[in-house]
This record gives structure tokens, C-alpha cells and sequence, in this order.
């Protein structure tokens, strides 16, 4: 049987191209809305947001899915980033243009998350599980109250004047280029070595994997994203406040995560995406967000570790389903010739 | 004398933050899980004292006795529901599911209840006790001393009774427990019990100490719970004890030398401190990696 191109990709590439495909598809799909007048004004609202949180879910993926520790200090690299980024693009605004002066900012507020990240990283090559999931969120504490004491990032009433360059196409650009960098990540040498750690630290220390090299890259990149994540959010917003980035917005980006499935990174850009959307569109279930976020988690959690609802997940998954008709199909067909 | 009476005032925040870290620690080193939800069964026992007291106008006693079962009963259903079906599971499973019940009465507070913070009843109102310039306030004194009673008593407990040696046995060795005839389910679910039955209590002096109680009143004290009880080295009971009393004195010394706003982020930075030191925990035994 001659196979097509899209068959003879290997299985991965082939995974990674339905996720851009989705992602161009939404951008497509907004883009001719937005021509033909059918965008109306709150979803607009909503696109770089959506961007916002796609990035955060994705970096943070890549700490809780595949190096299998749990981080609970997202939104502090993210602040850090935003701060850096901002204040940057505040010193700028008459010398650059936006076209320039936004990924400039991005990458400045991007490397000095990555510096805090590392930074987070050292006490992380020591410590592991519950211990290190601690010591992150009281690293994002300890980086709200600072920031909300120092001067120069505005104190307590926040930071104003950061030029308002974040577009939806350069959220989009920020997305497309996360999803590239994380996933030729995951289907590299360097990703199945993290995938190892996860899977079991002494065994892959044993072959050779440079665990605390791995650990401290994956931390810092994924603080990188959050950088890149918190100036998009800070160039959107009129008043950048510290009290944004406490510990419930990391726990709504893990949510992301978990819901998406830990280690899916096309998950994480979906349920990003859904989470963004659907509590604005169910204005009256607003009063239960919290209390569905809650169920979610929790059954979710309980539902992964059932064996039987595994084996039902696994006998009832379209996939399977749909293999199995098109075997009856042609079981028939050839019965139909034989006879 | 002002540093004596901060002193005090800090060791009587420090009892209430042993209260919630014993807690932690008891269930962290019998089902090696951080219940983080465990916090909010603080803010329970305290709405539920505002319920029967304020509410029904019943006895101060009658609603901190009906604290303590409300929150008992809270507390073996979460264990029940939540966490048994993930007594196998990975870690980081039972950790997010904790922090999903944690959000669940966080948010099921906050739609009985309402976002606004209720003041709590003043029940305990002893006039301030004065020893030259000195003075300790009332409350001050009894939560050290209710706090004194229930540490000796839960010690005696510990060591003494056959529930409390079973309890030491299963944080030993879960299986080994399990083959010398020790129910490890029933001792998951009395330490549980135990756990919220101290956050009960710790929620009354809360309340008592700050007035107020809302429906996320019980997360900043029950992740400040938690690092002392990590302080302490989580899974020794001493060490949470220990923990919690040295987390509130310097808590209030940073409040009352260095600066209000910044004693939380330097509540946090001790804890990396000794964490970069001792990744065990002042008192926390070292467990050696196995293959």
C-alpha cells in the first residue's frame, strides 16, 4: 500500500502537526471573523489572554509533565518577567517602535525570569516532591511582597505608562514559537533524558544523565516562557499590580494543566484556552467557577488512578472505536468477494 | 519590656501555628501526604464557632465542642472521599487533589457564607494580666497554656496508649503494620481525626486573636502551619511543635524590628534557609535513597 506524506512522518511529528494545526486554524479562524465584522468586542477582549495563559499552561508543563515535579511559584517568574519587561518598554517608548520595542521587552522580561528561575533551581538540585513544591510557592511569596515594597516597580498601587503593544498576532507569534521550542524539546535527546528523570531519578543518574544539568535547564526555560507570558500581560493591562501573581494564579495554571493532562502539551493549549473562554461565556455559573475548578481536580485525579475507568477511557477512546468499525467494514467486504 | 511582651505575643501566635503544624505533620508521617487542605479546616472550625455562638446564641463552650466535631466529621469524609481511592497513587496526584479540596471548601465557604469577613464572638474576655510595666493579654495566656495541656496530652497519647503505638508503627513501616495485625486504614482515619480536632481548636484562638474569619482565612495561616512544621522536619511530631512556636516568635520579631509587609516574605525566606542547610528539617530524620 503507498503511504502519504502525513502517514510516512514519524508519530510525534505527526502529533506536533495536528497542535500547530489547531493553533493556526483558531488564529484563522479569528482572523476572518474579525474581517467579516462577526468579532464582537468581548471575545476580542479575550484573544491575548488567551495567548497569555496558553504560554503559562504549556511552561508550566514542562516542570509538572515531564521532569514530574510539581511547581507552585509560576506566576512569580511571571511577575518578574512582566516587571522586567515593562519597565523596560517604559524606558523605550519614545526611542522604539512597538514592532521592535515588544519582543525586545519580551526577551529581556523572558531572560531575567530565566535568571530567577535558576536561581529557584539551586535549592530544587536538594530538595524533591512535596519539599520542592513548598519551597517554590514560597518563592513566588516571597517575590509578591518584595515587589510590592520596592520603589521603582510602583509599590502597592502598581505599575503605570507601559505602552500597550500586545496584539493578537503577537500573543500568536509568542505561542507558535513556545510550542516550537517545547516540543522539538520533547522529541529530543535532551527531552526523553528529562522524560527519564521523571520516570525514575536514579535509574537514568545511573546511565549517565546529568540530572541536576536537566533540572536547572527545564526550570529555568520554563521561567523564560512565564517571563515571556507576564510582558504580554503586562503591556495588555493599564496597571500592572503585584497582588495579580499571588498563589491562586499559579494554582489556576496548574489547573490548566492537569486538565489539559500532565504531559500533553496540546492538551495544555486547549484546556488554556477553554479555561479562558468558558468562565467569561457562563457569566452564570460565575459563583461556582471556583467549586467546578475544585470537583474538576479532584475527580480528575481520582479518575486517573482508577484501574477500571482507565480500561473504560481506554475501550470507549474514538481511536479504538473507529479502528475497530473500520476492521468490521472491511472483514465484511472481503467476506462479500470471498463469497 | 517591649521586647519581652513581643515575646509573648509571639509565642502565643507560635502555639497556634504548633496547633495547625502538628496537624500536617502527624498525617504527613502516617500517609506521606501533605494535606493542604488542611488549613481550611481551620477556617471551618472557626465559621462553625461563629455559627453556634453568634448565630443560635449558644454557650462559647457548646460552640467549641461543636467545632471540634464538625470538624472531625469534615476531616474524615475529605480523608474518605479524596484521598483513600489515591492511597497508591504518584505524589504529585494526592498533592493536587489536596489542592482541589483545598479550593473546594475555600469555595463552598464563600457561597454559604459570603466574600465578607464575619467577626468573630469575643468569648474569652479575661482583663490583661499586668507584672510591673508588663502586660500579657488574656487570650494571650490561655492559648498557651490550652496549648501546653493538648501537646503533653497528645505526647502522652503517642507513647503511651495502643492507638498511639499502632500510629507509630504504620509511619515506621506501612506494610510491616499492616502484617502485624494493625488496621492502617482505621489509624489514617484517626490521624486524621486527631489532625482536624488541633485545627479546630487552633481556629477558636484564631479567631479570638484576630476577631475576624472569612473564607480564606484559614490559607495564610495553614501554608504558614506548614513551613513550620517543614522547619520542624515534617513527620516529628517535637519538630512541629518546635517549628510552629519558633515560626511565630519570628514571625512577630520581624514585625515589630524589621517591617510588617515584608514578615511574610521573611516567614518564607527562613524557610529556604533551612531547607538549603537541612533538607530535613530541624529535627526531621534523614532517610537514606534506596534502589
Amino acid at each position: 500500500m503507498k503511504k502519504n506524506l502525513f502517514q510516512n512522518m514519524k508519530k510525534t511529528s505527526r502529533k506536533n502537526l495536528v497542535t500547530y494545526l489547531i493553533c493556526f486554524s483558531f488564529f484563522a479562524a479569528v482572523r476572518i471573523m474579525g474581517a467579516t465584522d462577526n468579532l464582537t468586542r468581548h471575545f476580542s477582549s479575550l484573544l491575548v489572554p488567551i495567548c497569555i495563559n496558553v504560554i503559562l499552561a504549556v511552561s508550566l508543563n514542562l516542570v509538572i509533565g515531564f521532569l514530574g515535579e510539581l511547581s507552585l511559584g509560576h506566576a512569580g517568574f511571571m511577575s518578574v518577567g512582566a516587571y522586567a519587561g515593562c519597565l523596560f518598554a517604559i524606558k523605550f517608548k519614545e526611542i522604539l517602535p512597538a514592532a521592535v520595542r515588544l519582543p525586545l521587552a519580551m526577551l529581556v522580561g523572558g531572560m531575567v525570569a530565566a535568571l530567577f528561575g535558576l536561581l529557584v533551581g539551586i535549592p530544587v538540585l536538594r530538595l524533591k516532591g512535596d519539599y520542592l513544591a513548598i519551597v517554590t510557592l514560597a518563592f513566588g511569596e516571597i517575590l509578591r511582597s518584595v515587589i510590592i515594597n520596592l520603589n521603582f516597580t510602583g509599590g502597592a498601587s502598581g505599575l503605570k505608562g507601559t505602552p500597550q503593544d500586545a496584539t493578537f498576532t503577537a500573543g500568536f507569534a509568542a505561542v507558535i514559537l513556545t510550542l516550537f521550542v517545547i516540543l522539538n524539546l520533547a522529541d529530543s535527546k535532551h527531552g526523553r533524558a528529562i522524560m527519564s528523570l521523571r520516570e525514575n531519578a536514579i535509574a537514568a543518574s545511573s546511565v549517565g544523565i546529568n540530572a541536576n544539568g536537566y533540572k536547572l535547564m527545564v526550570f529555568s526555560l520554563s521561567a523564560f516562557f512565564a517571563g515571556i507570558a507576564g510582558v504580554l500581560y503586562g503591556s495588555s493591562v493599564s496597571i500592572l499590580s503585584a497582588s495579580t501573581f499571588d498563589y491562586n494564579k499559579s494554582i489556576e495554571i496548574l489547573v490548566m494543566v492537569v486538565l489539559g493532562g500532565m504531559g500533553s502539551i496540546r492538551g495544555s493549549v486547549i484546556a488554556a484556552a477553554l479555561i479562558t473562554i468558558l468562565p467569561e461565556s457562563m457569566r452564570a455559573l460565575a459563583d461556582y467557577r471556583m467549586l467546578i475548578y475544585a470537583l474538576a481536580l479532584i475527580v480528575m485525579m481520582i479518575l486517573g488512578t482508577s484501574e477500571k475507568f482507565m480500561l473504560l477511557r481506554h475501550a470507549l477512546s474514538p481511536r479504538r472505536l473507529l479502528s475497530k468499525a473500520v476492521k468490521h467494514f472491511r472483514y465484511k467486504k472481503e467476506g462479500q468477494n470471498n463469497g | 519590656m517591649n521586647f519581652l511582651s513581643n515575646l509573648i505575643s509571639g509565642l502565643s501566635l507560635g502555639s497556634i501555628y504548633a496547633l495547625i503544624a502538628l496537624g500536617y505533620t502527624m498525617v504527613y508521617g502516617i500517609a506521606k501526604m501533605l494535606n493542604f487542605a488542611h488549613g481550611d479546616i481551620i477556617m471551618v472550625g472557626a465559621f462553625t464557632c461563629v455559627v453556634f455562638i453568634t448565630n443560635m446564641g449558644m454557650h462559647p463552650a457548646v460552640g467549641v465542642l461543636a467545632s471540634v466535631v464538625v470538624c472531625v466529621v469534615v476531616g474524615v469524609l475529605v480523608e474518605r472521599i479524596a484521598y483513600k481511592p489515591l492511597r497508591s497513587a504518584p505524589p504529585l496526584s494526592v498533592l493536587i487533589t489536596a489542592i482541589g479540596v483545598s479550593y473546594f471548601l475555600q469555595s463552598l465557604a464563600q457561597l454559604i457564607f459570603g466574600t465578607n469577613q464575619k467577626s468573630f464572638p469575643k468569648f474569652i474576655s479575661l482583663s490583661p494580666i499586668t507584672i510591673g510595666q508588663l502586660t500579657i493579654k488574656g487570650e494571650s495566656v490561655v492559648t498557651m497554656a490550652v496549648t501546653v495541656v493538648i501537646m503533653a496530652a497528645l505526647t502522652l497519647f503517642i507513647s503511651k496508649t495502643r492507638m498511639g503505638k499502632a500510629m507509630r508503627a504504620v509511619s515506621e513501616d506501612k506494610q510491616a503494620a499492616e502484617l502485624m495485625g494493625i488496621s492502617v486504614n482505621r489509624t489514617i482515619t484517626i490521624t486524621f481525626a486527631i489532625g482536624s480536632a488541633l485545627a479546630s481548636v487552633a481556629g477558636s484562638f484564631y479567631g479570638l486573636t484576630y476577631g475576624f474569619v472569612g473564607p480564606y482565612s484559614g490559607s495564610m495561616p495553614g501554608i504558614k502551619a506548614f513551613v513550620a512544621a517543614v522547619f520542624g522536619g515534617i513527620g516529628s511530631i517535637p519538630g512541629a511543635m518546635l517549628g510552629g512556636i519558633l515560626l511565630g516568635v519570628i514571625e512577630n520579631m520581624a514585625k515589630a524590628y524589621i517591617s510588617t509587609e515584608l514578615s511574610d516574605a521573611i516567614v518564607f525566606g527562613v524557610l529556604i534557609a533551612v531547607l538549603l542547610v537541612k533538607p530535613t528539617g530541624l529535627l526531621g530524620k534523614k532517610t537514606n535513597e534506596k534502589v
